[in-house]
C-alpha cells in the first residue's frame, strides 16, 4: 500500500512542478467554533447502557447537551446537570455536601445505574471543585453497588471528542488486571456502534484473534481487563489520553490507520493480524469478501466525488482520517483539513497517504478559517452545526460533521454509507432546481 | 446546586444572543470558554438563518487561565470591531467568565472604540435566558435612546408606535410582528421602530420620537417599556393580542391611546375562528380537557382562548417563567385549577400524567411529554424547535393568529364522528382507538394508555404512588375499562379508583365502574 501511494504521489509531482516535499501547517489561536468535551455524553450514555452522567455545572452546561445535538433527545435521558447556584458560589452551601445530596437522591430513583460519572464543566474547574475527591468518597459509599468516576468535559480543558477520550482514561485504572500468565488479549478501543463491534468481533475470531474486548463496554460490569500482555487497537483517532494510561498499565499500542474505509480497515485489521502472526493467505481469504464488499459500495461514489475539492474545519480530530479517506479511497482533492489538536504520533499512518499539498490547520480561528474557505470555493465544506447554514448561504455545499460521529461509519460493511454522507450534499444539489 | 434533566430556558447571555442577532449593526463579545459556540447552532439551525449570530466569543481554554484571559478578551473585542464593522459594540460574560471576574466593560472601555459599548451584567448563576433578553433589551435602550427626542406634534401626521419584544428565536416573532404591524396600518398608525428584532443602534436613538409603544412580547420588552414610558411618557399598550377576543380588546386599547377610531381595526376582521366555533362540528370540542404549559404570558393567553373561544376546559395551567408567576396565579384562579410554576420538565410531566388531559397546549418539552403519554399537543410557546419556523406565514397574534390557533390546536384532536364510531365499536379490528387519531399516520400509538398513569419506568422521574395500590379490579371490570377510548381512559382508572378509594371498595367490580362513572359526569 506504500509503494501504490509513493506511485500516485510522484504522479501529482509529475503533473505539478510545484508539488510540496513539506506538508504545510497552519497553527492559529483565535475563536474556536468547537463543542466541548461534555457533548460526548450524547452517545456514550446510550453506549453504557448502565452508566449516569452528572455534569456538574452550570445552565449552559444543560442547555448545551440539550441542544448540542440538534434535537431534544427525550428517551431514556441517562445524564443531568447538576447546577450550581450563587449560594454554592458565595460559599453559602458547602458544594461537596450539595453534590453529595444530589446524588443520594439520584441514585435512589435510579437504582439500576451501576456507574456514575461525575463530569467536570468549566464553572466547577474554574472553582476548583475537587471532582476526584468527591467520586472517592461516594464511591467508597455506593461500592459495591455503584462505581462512583470523575472526568473533566469542560471546554477549558476538552474539545468536542476529547470528552471520550477523558471519559475512558477514567475508566482505565478500573479496568481489571490480566493473569500475567495468559496469552495476548486485544483490547479495541472507542465507543463503536453495536453493530460495527460486532462486525470486528466476526473477522477477529475468523482470523483467530483473540480474546478480543472493547473499551468502552455496554454494560460497567464487563469491563475488559488489561496488562503487559495487552495490545490495544484505537478505533477513533481522538483517544490521546486514553492511550497514555492505558500504556501506563503495560498494554502496547498497535499503530495503524484508523478503520475508514476498504483500505483503512484493511490496514487496521491488518496492524492486529501482524502481530496475531496470522496466515497472510488466511487473512486475505478472512476479509476479501467483505473488502470487495466495501469496494463495491464505493465505486459509484468514487465516480460522484472524484477530482470534487474538500475543506475541513476542526471539530472532532477525526478529520484526517477521513481527509485520507476521502483522499486515498475515493479521489477527492482535500484542500484544508482542520483539526483541533493533532496527535502525530496517531495520525502518522493517515497522514502517510495523505496528499502533501493538503494543508493541515491545527487550532483555530474561525473568521480567517472562513475567509480562506470562502476564498478556496471547495466543493464541499466539512464544518459543525453553527457553520453550515452560512456557508450554505453563501453557495457552498457542506456536510455536517457532527452526523460523522453519531452515525456507524467504521468498518468495510459501512464504506458506503460513510461515502454517501460525503456524497449527499452534492447529489441534493443536483436534485434542486430552486 | 439543583439537578436538571433539560431546561425551558438557557442562560441569560443566550438571551442577550437574541436580542443581539435579531438586531442589525451591533456586534457582541462575549467573554466565554471554548465550547459555548454552541449557542450559534440554535440560530443557524433551529430558525435557519443564513449569518452566524453576531456574536464573538473569547473561547478561553485552561492555558489562558494562567496567563491573562483580560488581555484576550481585549483583542477578541478590538479584532471583532475592525473585522465587523458595527455602530454599537454589546460586551458580556457567560458563566465561566464570570467567575473570572474580568470585567468585560471596563476592559472595553480602555479600547478607545468610536462606537458606543454597552456593558451587560448577566449573572448566570441566578438568572436564565427571557431574564438576559429583557436585560440586554433595557440596557440597550436606556444606553442609546435620546432623552432628548420627543413625538413631534401631532398636527398633520398619523399617531406613531414602537413595536417592543420580537427577538431572534422567538416563537413565530417573524409573523406576529408582520400580522401587528399590517393590523396598525390599516388602523391609520405609523409603526416607527420595531426592536429589537431587525433595528438598527440609530433606530434605537429615535425611539422617544413614538406617541406609544406596544408590548407584544411582556417577558421581553416590559422593563424596557417602563423605562420609555418614565422618561418619554410614552404609554404602553398591554394588551396581548393573542385569540380572537384579546385581538379585539388590542384594538380598542390601541384606539384609545392612540386616539384612533377602534372600527378601522375591527373592520380588519378576517377572523373564521367565532364561526368555525360556532359551527356545528365543533360541537364535539365542547368541554375537552386541556394541560396548558409555557412562558406566562403564552399560557395565560392561551387559557383564554381554550375556554372562551374553543370551550374547552382547563384542567392544568402552568408557566416556567418565576418573574411572571403573578399573572398565571391570576390566571389559574378565574379557571379553578392549581398554578404550577416551575421549571423542573419532570413536575410538568407528573402532572400532565396524573390530569390525563386530551390535549396538551405546551413547549417542545411538552409535546415530547405528550407524544410519550399519547396525547395530543400543539406548541404554543417557546422552547422552540426547527419546527416552530414554518416557511408559511403562521402568527399567533392577530384574527389571522386566531385562525392558526384553531387549526393547529383541533388538528391533534380526535375528530367528532371518528369519536361516536370509536365509542360505538371500540373492538373493531381495523378502526381500532390505538391507532389513534386516523388523520394523523404517523400518530404515536400508546399501547395501553391507562399505564401511562404511571410515568414508564425508563423515564427519569420518582415511582407514583397511585390509589392503585389499595384497590385492584376484577377481570370484567379491567376488560371493560379498556373498552374505553384510550384517551378517556386513563381518567377513567383514575376516578374509578379514587371513587372506590373514598368509599372503602377493595375489589372494583363492573357496577363500581360506572358507579363512577355516573358520580363523576360532566
Amino acid at each position: 500500500m506504500a509503494s501504490s501511494f509513493a506511485t500516485q504521489d510522484s504522479s501529482h509531482l509529475a503533473d505539478c512542478p510545484t508539488q510540496p516535499t513539506k506538508r504545510r501547517i497552519v497553527r492559529e489561536r483565535g475563536q474556536r467554533e468547537v463543542f466541548c468535551g461534555l457533548t460526548g455524553i450524547v452517545w456514550l450514555h446510550r453506549k453504557i447502557q448502565d452508566a449516569f452522567f452528572l455534569v456538574v455545572g452550570s445552565r449552559t452546561c444543560a442547555h448545551l447537551l440539550q441542544s448540542a445535538a440538534g434535537v431534544m433527545i427525550f428517551a431514556e435521558p441517562r445524564f443531568g446537570t447538576a447546577i450550581l447556584e450563587e449560594r454554592d458560589l458565595a460559599g453559602m452551601a458547602d458544594a461537596h455536601e450539595e453534590l453529595d445530596r444530589e446524588v443520594e437522591r439520584l441514585l435512589a430513583r435510579r437504582p439500576d445505574i451501576k456507574l456514575l460519572f461525575l463530569v467536570g464543566s468549566c464553572p466547577s474547574e474554574v472553582i476548583k471543585l475537587d471532582l476526584g475527591r468527591a467520586a472517592e468518597r461516594l464511591s467508597a459509599k455506593y461500592l459495591p453497588k455503584t462505581r462512583v468516576l470523575n472526568y473533566s468535559g469542560s471546554g477549558i480543558e476538552t474539545t468536542f471528542t476529547q470528552g471520550e477520550d477523558a471519559c475512558l482514561a477514567s475508566m482505565v485504572p478500573t479496568l481489571p488486571a490480566t493473569d500475567p500468565a495468559a496469552p495476548a488479549n486485544l483490547l479495541v478501543v472507542g465507543a463503536l456502534p453495536d453493530i460495527v463491534e460486532g462486525q470486528f468481533k466476526r473477522i477477529f475470531d475468523e482470523l483467530g484473534i483473540g480474546p478480543v474486548a472493547f473499551l468502552p463496554p455496554s454494560r460497567s460490569d464487563e469491563l475488559p481487563p488489561v496488562g503487559a500482555n495487552t495490545h490495544f487497537l484505537l478505533a477513533q483517532p481522538f483517544l490521546g489520553d486514553t492511550a497514555r494510561v492505558l500504556e501506563s498499565r503495560g498494554a502496547k499500542h498497535v499503530s495503524a490507520s484508523f478503520p475508514f474505509g476498504a483500505e483503512g480497515t484493511t490496514a487496521w485489521l491488518q496492524a492486529a493480524a501482524s502481530l496475531w502472526n496470522v496466515d497472510p493467505m488466511l487473512f486475505r481469504k478472512v476479509i476479501a469478501p467483505s473488502r470487495e464488499r466495501a469496494k463495491r459500495s464505493l465505486a459509484p461514489y468514487r465516480q460522484q466525488l472524484e477530482e470534487k475539492t474538500v475543506f475541513f474545519f476542526p471539530d472532532s480530530q477525526l478529520e484526517i482520517p477521513l481527509a485520507r479517506f476521502l483522499s486515498q479511497e475515493l479521489g477527492m482533492i482535500p484542500l484544508e483539513v482542520g483539526t483541533p489538536y493533532l496527535h502525530r504520533q496517531h495520525m502518522e499512518a493517515d497522514l502517510e497517504h495523505l496528499p502533501l499539498n493538503a494543508q493541515l490547520s491545527e487550532g483555530q480561528n474561525v473568521d480567517k478559517q472562513l475567509d480562506r474557505c470562502l476564498a478556496a470555493k471547495p466543493d464541499l465544506t466539512v464544518c459543525g452545526l453553527g457553520l453550515a447554514n452560512p456557508l450554505e448561504a453563501q453557495g457552498l455545499r457542506t456536510k455536517w460533521s457532527i452526523e460523522l460521529v453519531f452515525s456507524p461509519v467504521h468498518g468495510f460493511e459501512q464504506a458506503g454509507d460513510l461515502a454517501e454522507l460525503f456524497a449527499r450534499p452534492l447529489n441534493r444539489q443536483e436534485r434542486l432546481a430552486v | 446546586m439543583k439537578l436538571t434533566v433539560w431546561t425551558y430556558e438557557g442562560p441569560p447571555h443566550v438571551g442577550a444572543m437574541r436580542v443581539v442577532t435579531g438586531m442589525r449593526d451591533t456586534h457582541f463579545v462575549l467573554h466565554a470558554p471554548q465550547g459555548d459556540t454552541y449557542a450559534d447552532l440554535l440560530f443557524t439551525m433551529i430558525e435557519r438563518r443564513k449569518e452566524r449570530p453576531p456574536v464573538t466569543f473569547t473561547t478561553f481554554q485552561s492555558r489562558d487561565l494562567g496567563k491573562d484571559t483580560a488581555e484576550l478578551f481585549k483583542d477578541s473585542a478590538k479584532e471583532a470591531y475592525e473585522r465587523f464593522d458595527p455602530q454599537l459594540l454589546l460586551v458580556g460574560a457567560s458563566c465561566t467568565a464570570e467567575l473570572l471576574q474580568d470585567d468585560p466593560g471596563g476592559l472595553a472601555s480602555t479600547l478607545g472604540l468610536p462606537v458606543p459599548v454597552i456593558p451587560l451584567e448577566l449573572p448566570s448563576y441566578s438568572r436564565k435566558e427571557n431574564w438576559g433578553a429583557s436585560e440586554t433589551f433595557y440596557q440597550v435602550v436606556r444606553g442609546l435612546a435620546d432623552t432628548e427626542r420627543r413625538a413631534p406634534s401631532k398636527e398633520g401626521r398619523k399617531p406613531r408606535c414602537n413595536i417592543l419584544g420580537p427577538t431572534a428565536l422567538g416563537f413565530r416573532h417573524r409573523d406576529d410582528v408582520k400580522e401587528i404591524s399590517g393590523l396598525l396600518r390599516a388602523m391609520g398608525i405609523d409603526v416607527s421602530v420595531v426592536a429589537p428584532m431587525s433595528a438598527t443602534p440609530s433606530d434605537f436613538v429615535r425611539l422617544g420620537e413614538a406617541d406609544f409603544n406596544i408590548v407584544l412580547y411582556p417577558e421581553i420588552a416590559e422593563t424596557a417599556a417602563k423605562w420609555l414610558e418614565r422618561t418619554f411618557g410614552q404609554p404602553s399598550v398591554k394588551t396581548v393580542p393573542i385569540g380572537y377576543g384579546a385581538t379585539t380588546e388590542f384594538i380598542k386599547e390601541v384606539g384609545d391611546i392612540a386616539g384612533v377610531d377602534p372600527a378601522l381595526g375591527l373592520a380588519q376582521d378576517e377572523s373564521r375562528l367565532p364561526w368555525w366555533s360556532r359551527s356545528i362540528d365543533s360541537t364535539y370540542l365542547t368541554g375537552k380537557r386541556v394541560f396548558i404549559f409555557g412562558d406566562a404570558t403564552h399560557a395565560v393567553a392561551a387559557a383564554r382562548v381554550a375556554t372562551e373561544e374553543l370551550g374547552f376546559k382547563v384542567v392544568g395551567l402552568g408557566c416556567y417563567n418565576r418573574e411572571f408567576a403573578r399573572d398565571l396565579r391570576a390566571a389559574a384562579k378565574e379557571y379553578g385549577v392549581e398554578p404550577l410554576i416551575t421549571d423542573d420538565y419532570l413536575e410538568v410531566e407528573r402532572q400532565i400524567a396524573e390530569l390525563q388531559p386530551e390535549l396538551v397546549l405546551g413547549t417542545q418539552m411538552e409535546r415530547h411529554i405528550a407524544k410519550r403519554l399519547g396525547i395530543g399537543c400543539a406548541v404554543i410557546s417557546a422552547p422552540v424547535h426547527v419546527q416552530d419556523f414554518p416557511a408559511r406565514t403562521s402568527p399567533q397574534m392577530g384574527f389571522e393568529g386566531a385562525n392558526v390557533l384553531f387549526d393547529t390546536w383541533v388538528h391533534p384532536l380526535v375528530m367528532g364522528l371518528e369519536e361516536h364510531l370509536l365509542n360505538m365499536f371500540r373492538d373493531d379490528f381495523e378502526f381500532s382507538d390505538s391507532s389513534g387519531p386516523s388523520h394523523l399516520a404517523n400518530h404515536a400509538s400508546p399501547a395501553s394508555a391507562d399505564e401511562h398513569v404511571q410515568p414508564a419506568d425508563n423515564v427519569v422521574a420518582f415511582p407514583e404512588e397511585t390509589a392503585g395500590d389499595q384497590v385492584t379490579w376484577e377481570a370484567d371490570a379491567e376488560s371493560e375499562l379498556r373498552k374505553i377510548p384510550f384517551f378517556v381512559r386513563g381518567k377513567a382508572r383514575r376516578n374509578t379508583e379514587s371513587y372506590a378509594a373514598e368509599r372503602g371498595i377493595s375489589v372494583i367490580n363492573i357496577a363500581t365502574l360506572y358507579d363512577a362513572k355516573a358520580h363523576f359526569a360532566r
